[in-house]
């Protein structure tokens, strides 16, 4: 039994829940209390003690199911009918008991004993390590190593040795027809198997690869990737939130600190004539972020915003801006819309035309230049292709004198920066970090430097 | 009744952790109506000594279960409400700094007494070390809730409530307690256990607990109920209701749920509704009276907005 649980809490973790080592022990010390009598009770005390979230007491159910019902094979379960043929049949032929005589799988299959071929395909799958599976690649080559493993070669040779004598015809046939089923119960077992074991692997690679793939790659992120990589962006910023949210509530404390108070006064005979307060200030980050959406960062203009979105939910003092030709503010439409719908509307109200760094810039120290001051970090999400029009580098200058740190975050990589009508390294000289940014994961990581009040010098 | 009969009664009583079952009936004893997980949970608990993280929404229990068990065990229960900024000076102990002020400056008179007659200055030391210290002592410990039922002696229910309200630095203060059932004080060394106290801990998920807590604990979810379960609960809890509108009342909040609200009606509100509804002498549900309650089971104005053009067609939809 201790295989069998160690084998279900590797399905588990296969299936997104996490399980450490002290929780297996824990739920090993949980058993020893229930015992294995009662399934409901069995159940339930894995689930308390390995489960630990609303979400994953639902995906523990699902993986108990699976992991823990065993069809009856039916393969070995002959119907009815045929089985009273099945018994003519051996009456008028004795030799066929003994042409099966060299394979215990031929006759199981023959007397279509299903408790006993479970339970031979359970020990086969054991040492044909069907739980290792990783990839749907491997399904056949399992399922085949499974049968081997079963004895199905001997049951071959029994068919072939079979048809070749004229009274073995009909046991061939027989034997034939249990065959072609077994080899299907091979199959689902497999299947079983691989949706326990590999399903959640191979997802949680696609994600990872996702993360890691380039947002303006070529033709962009597959649609059908879209859906998945929503979410990934919103858990990131759901992540960053968490952490963001509870370093700020620290500073929340303004106490009078008793303690320190006391030793403080004893210097002074007991008045307390120094007061000592609870206070533990963290700044909290102010961010600018200004997003390019025109042609040139078409591809990547989607995700950042998708960003940009998951990142005014987090931050309290998030403005946002996006611009190609002109600059325009998005934080309303950022605060009143969902995910979706804000995307398409600022990409409707300002995206993809010409690009133009100058003419934003002059729009945005016309009328934002105001919100910059010592505490504010300006991220900005943009290839600094300006299309041969005027930069406006005194502008950005402004903007560097006046704010805590800029930060440039380009979706194209650094060879590319300053070919063409990129005027990246000319920008760069007015930023205190520029960084080559294009796949979620960066994004996410200079995100959180950010949000650790992180002063880029 | 025979003195028998009233052992026997008594022995069936005194141990109802011994199964899963018995603890099912002894908690409906004391009016909590538990469902087959949270029964299960709690016997793993107890055989185990570990801490329950209860999780669910708002109103379905959990806080009730606390106190449930508390008195099914006939053991004192101690409550601690965490909020934000909750800290330890507050949740285990404190130091009496009015008295540790006056000690000082009881000390300081006769401090002057006892060195009057030394006549050095390393016999003055040598004294004043000889005088033993009490300024950081059990006397000067003002306990606080945790420190409390460490100090129980008989063992205690235990009820952090609501510990995603609090900090994450509190949460990983506890983690010593939850686990070794123990605290570390600078000023003393270790304080241990004399009995294990039994530990509830709730969230509402307003925040994710860490990893580390989830992980000292059993995770019980406690879901809205079935229908069969809500009955029983109302019945229980308000024993004054017909059964029909008992019935009728809870089909009506089951089908509430299935809409998009802000906030569904968990356990409590049924129960408050219930109560509202023998206080009015109530005999059925019908569409005026639903009207004019809403705001029991209710508490968005928007919500109750989006179901009051609904009532009657809720009502038509319920089994008779």
């Amino acid at each position: 039994m201790q295989r069998q649980l160690e084998e279900f809490i590797r399905a588990l973790r296969a299936a997104d829940v996490r399980v450490s080592p002290a929780e297996a022990i824990d739920a090993a010390r949980a058993l020893t209390v229930t015992g294995y009598g009662d399934r409901e009770l069995f159940k339930d005390a894995l689930c308390v003690s390995l489960a630990k979230s609303p979400d994953e007491v639902a995906r523990f159910d699902q993986v108990f199911e699976t992991f823990f019902t065993r069809e009856p094979l039916s393969a070995g379960a002959p119907p009815p009918q045929s089985a009273a043929r099945e018994g003519e049949a051996q009456e008028g032929q004795p030799p066929s008991s003994e042409a099966t005589q060299g394979s215990p799988l031929a006759q199981m299959l023959l007397s279509g004993d299903a408790a006993a071929l479970a339970q031979a395909m359970e020990e086969a799958a054991q040492r044909a390590g069907v739980a290792e599976i990783r990839l749907s690649t491997q399904r056949s080559r399992m399922t085949r190593r499974l049968l081997e493993e079963m004895g199905i070669g001997e049951i071959e040779q029994i068919i072939a040795a079979a048809k070749r004598q004229a009274e073995g015809r009909a046991l061939a046939e027989r034997l034939d027809e249990r065959r072609k089923g077994l080899v299907a119960e091979a199959q689902a077992y497999v299947e079983r198997q691989h949706s326990l074991y590999a399903a959640g692997s191979a997802k949680s690679l696609r994600e990872e690869m996702l993360a890691k793939k380039a947002l303006n790659a070529d033709g962009g992120i597959d649609p059908v990737d879209l859906a998945m990589m929503q979410a990934l962006v919103k858990r990131m910023a759901k992540r960053l939130a968490d952490r963001y949210s509870r370093r700020r509530h620290i500073a929340n404390k303004g106490h009078l600190d008793v303690r320190k108070t006391l030793r403080k006064s004893m210097a002074h005979g007991g008045v307390p004539f120094e007061i000592e307060w609870k206070l533990k200030k963290i700044e909290k980050p102010s961010i600018v972020a200004i997003c390019d959406v025109s042609k040139s960062v078409a591809a990547a203009a989607q995700f950042l915003l998708t960003f940009l979105y998951s990142l005014n939910e987090v931050v309290d003092r998030l403005d946002a801006f996006a611009f190609s030709g002109r600059l325009i503010s998005v934080n309303d439409i950022l605060d009143e819309h969902g995910v979706e719908a804000a995307i398409l509307k600022v990409l409707t109200a300002i995206g993809f035309q010409q690009t133009d760094y100058g003419k934003a810039l002059e729009d945005f120290c016309d009328e934002h230049l105001d919100r910059l001051d010592r505490h504010t970090t300006v991220i900005i999400l943009g290839d600094g292709r300006s299309n041969f029009a005027e930069p406006r580098l005194d502008l950005m200058k402004q903007i560097h004198d006046r704010s805590r740190s800029v930060i440039w975050l380009n979706p194209e990589p650094e060879s590319y920066w300053n070919q063409g009508d990129s005027v990246m390294h000319r920008y760069e000289r007015f930023c205190h970090v520029a960084k080559h940014c294009n796949t979620l994961a960066q994004l996410e990581r200079i995100v959180e430097d950010v949000l650790r009040t992180y002063v880029p010098h | 009744m025979t003195v028998s009969a009233t052992t026997a009664r008594t022995a069936a009583a005194a141990n109802p952790l011994a199964s899963v079952d018995g603890l099912i009936e002894g908690l409906a004893s004391v009016d909590y109506i538990a469902s087959r997980r949270i029964a299960t949970a709690l016997y793993m608990a107890v055989n185990l000594q570990k801490p329950i993280l209860v999780e669910g929404s708002a109103g379905v229990g959990k806080t009730e279960l606390a106190l449930s068990t508390a008195r099914l065990l006939r053991l004192p229960l101690i409550r601690m409400q965490c909020y934000e900024g909750l800290d330890e000076s507050k949740a285990l102990y404190e130091w009496k700094y009015g008295k540790q002020l006056l000690y000082t400056q009881i000390l300081k008179d006769r401090l002057g007494d006892t060195l009057a007659e030394a006549n050095t200055m390393d016999e003055a030391m040598a004294r004043l070390h000889g005088m033993g210290d009490l300024f950081f002592s059990e006397p000067f410990l003002e306990p606080r809730p945790l420190m409390r039922a460490l100090n129980e002696d008989a063992g205690c229910v235990l009820l952090i409530d609501e510990i995603d309200k609090s900090d994450e630095a509190f949460e990983a203060f506890l983690l010593e307690v939850l686990s070794a059932y123990q605290v570390s004080i600078p000023e003393l060394g270790v304080i241990t256990a004399k009995t294990p106290p039994f530990v509830f801990l709730t969230s509402n998920n307003v925040r994710d607990l860490g990893d580390a807590l989830k992980r000292r604990c059993l995770h019980l979810h406690i879901p809205l109920p079935d229908a069969a379960l809500e009955e029983k609960i109302v019945a229980t809890r308000v024993p004054d209701i017909e059964s029909r509108l008992g019935k009728e009342l809870v089909a009506f909040v089951q089908s509430l749920r299935t809409l998009d609200l802000r906030k569904a009606p968990s356990i409590s509100e049924t129960v408050d509704w219930a109560r509202a509804l023998v206080l009015l002498h109530a005999s059925s549900l019908d569409p005026a009276l639903v009207k004019d309650t809403l705001n029991v089971i209710l508490k968005f104005e928007q919500d109750i907005g989006a179901v009051e053009p609904q009532i009657v067609e809720l009502l038509q939809r319920r089994p008779t």
